[in-house]
């Protein structure tokens, strides 16, 4: 049934009365995720389609046992409600805010893991386990339960990929967006391991793109430590170096972040490596 | 955002870092009173965002004020890679014994920030790291800790800095980590730090780069992007929040998402083109936001088709096909427009594209194919 998240987990959406987080709420709600409270400062006692807000993480934890939580809140304030929702116990924190700066994300790493949450992103469209829920801003649509873990850095990237997969009936078992900044709360190879993990994961679709070098760890972990099967697909092969490429992560610094290299180091890790979007879901059809 | 050298340094200085007296001049008079006022020999040094100054000839010695205006003469105008040098600073020239190299740098994996410091400054320190990395000694700083003295001395032994320079470099460390940390720097680095003949260090040349997320609390910085060389096309993306990067190459390319965006442009590749632009229009697919994108991208003379490509998700396609329509109501063009929509009613969109004369594609590859096609072509049916 995927990683993470699954019909039983119980979302809190921090943000909840802003225009993006009321609307993505309703789109979860309508997917089948239990969301159980909203987190807006000054607005508890209020509901949004019966959902109760709560002026604190903290309170709609207790009143509501939320595990979960999504955050909507804009970038000035999201890094604080991070730490809100890690201090509150939520477990997994997912936050769709794009824009939070990387220093500011330096310490919020360090204190989510001290209080051993995980965080998802920032400035991701969120996860979702196809048939049981989804936390974040994805099209529900497109995916269909099945047998492929999906983690990628990017948000609409991942629906063209997701999309054709599903066009072929190929259905998912997690996708996850873990984010397009340059700091961000869990890595591929945070994704990857839960993906070699569960039984319900026969082979994982990642999709990386210039910046960093997160897909070379990937690959040293896939080459070393992982049986099931992976493709990739790394996007800017033809970016130019020091040009930063829309998400504040994108950008090819000196010798570092290109996608030949990144791309070189995933085959020879035996990562079978697409040339184009389109051609994952082949791929992983004669595969599977 | 890349800072220049003046602002970087200017930076360091409010942070205890020492540099040399120095001062922009923007004309070979300038030049000339500043090396006037400055006494002695200085250095000319152009000031653009680009590497390798010094073998371009964009850094020069001058003994008199008469040389520093010829320098300035010499540099002002020059191109280095593709930038013209508008400014030039004039700096002391100092007495150097020793060359260093200090750094801090977001180190994106580590999630954490790491301080360099190498005895062999001066030159490409990536030269360094790639061939000689034990002539680098790092430290990691905590991230709810900070940079701690005790740090710095254990690098300064570790590159076996001269004893008396101890309580200097431990002091200019912490500058630079309060420099960073103040600026929302993701980099911040000094090179060479120089070891003068007189027994002081003194940062010789500066390097910061900011990171755009924290410009919103970063208002002087923030004004200091106004002196960058933006291009007018990169001014207006930036005042609709559209993000764009000019290239090469012929197909002009409109796509919601970056990852989407970069993998479009990497398919045109694919297929024979060449993208002439990196443009995610964030999203949705607004009238206005669509026509700002139009007008950026057809203002660049080398494109010669455009491939649209927006994958709707929870946007309804037949409302972004009425965006794309107004847009090009409002910049009416020749150029052949290649459009392809996924997501709800995307067949609806479709169909009201197609009525405009619009090219339609189901598939990103199609989508590239007839954008190549139609800028080789360039007789496609030209938009509404």
């Amino acid at each position: 049934m995927g990683i993470l998240l699954d019909n039983r987990s119980r979302v809190v959406v921090q943000g909840i009365t802003g225009r993006e987080g009321s609307f993505h709420t309703l789109q979860m709600v309508e997917y089948g995720t239990q969301v159980v409270a909203g987190v807006t400062p000054g607005r508890g006692g209020e509901w949004l389609e019966g959902i109760p807000i709560f002026d604190t993480v903290a309170a709609a934890v207790e009143a509501t046992g939320a595990d979960t939580s999504a955050i909507f809140v804009p970038a000035p304030y999201a890094a604080d409600a991070i730490m809100e929702a890690a201090a509150a116990g939520v477990q997994l924190i997912v936050c769709i805010t794009e824009g939070i700066p990387a220093l500011d994300m330096l310490k919020v790493v360090a204190f989510v893991r001290s209080r051993g949450a995980r965080l998802i992103g920032p400035n991701c469209p969120g996860l979702i386990t196809p048939g049981q829920a989804k936390v974040g801003i994805m099209p529900g649509h497109i995916h269909r339960p099945g047998p492929v873990g999906v983690v990628s850095r990017s948000g609409t990237l991942t629906y063209e990929v997701v999309y054709s997969l599903t066009q072929r009936g190929i259905g998912q078992s997690t996708a996850v967006g873990i984010g397009g900044d340059m700091i961000i709360g869990s890595s591929f190879v945070d994704i990857l391991e839960l993906f070699e993990q569960d039984p319900h994961t026969d082979m994982v679709v990642m999709i990386g793109e210039i910046g960093g070098n997160e897909e070379e760890i990937a690959a040293e972990y896939i080459a070393g430590r992982m049986s099931k099967p992976v493709v990739a697909f790394i996007a800017g092969l033809t970016a130019p170096e020091g040009k930063r490429m829309g998400h504040a992560g994108a950008i090819i610094a000196g010798r570092s972040g290109g996608a030949r290299e990144k791309i070189a180091r995933l085959k020879e890790a035996g990562v079978r490596v697409a040339e184009h979007p389109e051609q994952i879901a082949d791929i992983v059809a004669g595969m599977l | 955002m890349n800072l220049y050298e003046f602002q970087a340094k200017q930076i360091f200085a409010k942070h205890g870092i020492p540099i040399p007296k120095g001062e922009l001049a923007q004309t070979p008079e300038e030049a000339e009173e500043i090396a006037a006022r400055l006494g002695g020999r200085v250095v000319v040094k152009a000031q653009v965002l680009a590497g390798g100054r010094g073998k371009a000839g964009g850094i020069r010695l001058a003994e008199t004020p008469a040389e520093a205006r010829a320098a300035a003469e010499a540099i002002l105008g020059m191109q280095i890679k593709g930038l013209t040098v508008r400014r030039v600073l004039v700096d002391q020239a100092a007495d150097i014994a020793q060359e260093l190299y200090l750094g801090i740098v977001l180190d994106r994996a580590g999630r954490r920030l790491v301080l360099m410091a190498s005895a062999a400054g001066g030159v490409d320190i990536e030269e360094v790291a790639a061939t000689t990395p034990e002539k680098i000694a790092r430290v990691d700083i905590d991230p709810l800790l900070g940079l701690q003295p005790y740090q710095m001395r254990q690098v300064a032994c570790d590159i076996e800095l001269d004893r008396a320079l101890l309580t200097q470099f431990t002091r200019i460390g912490l500058g630079l980590y309060e420099a960073l940390m103040h600026s929302d720097a993701t980099l911040a680095e000094i090179n060479p730090l120089a070891v003068t003949a007189g027994g002081e260090l003194l940062a010789l040349d500066g390097k910061m780069v900011v990171d755009d997320n924290g410009l919103y609390r970063q208002p002087e910085l923030a004004r200091a992007r106004e002196m960058l060389d933006e291009s007018p096309a990169e001014r207006e993306a930036r005042q609709y929040g559209l993000s764009y990067v000019k290239l090469d190459g012929y197909i002009g390319c409109m796509v919601n998402g970056a990852g989407l965006a970069m993998a479009t442009m990497d398919m045109t590749k694919l297929y024979g083109g060449a993208p002439a632009n990196f443009l995610d229009i964030g999203g949705g697919a607004r009238a206005d936001r669509v026509a700002a994108a139009l007008r950026i991208i057809l203002a660049d003379p080398n494109v010669r088709a455009v491939l649209i490509n927006i994958f709707g998700g929870i946007t309804r396609c037949d409302e972004v096909a009425r965006g794309i329509l107004e847009a090009f109501a409002q910049v009416p063009s020749k150029v052949p427009v290649v459009v392809r929509l996924i997501g709800t009613n995307e067949e609806e969109g479709r169909r009201l594209l197609a009525e405009a004369n619009f090219i339609t594609a189901r598939t990103l590859s199609e989508a590239a194919r007839l954008a190549v096609e139609a800028a080789r072509a360039g007789t496609a049916a030209p938009a509404a």
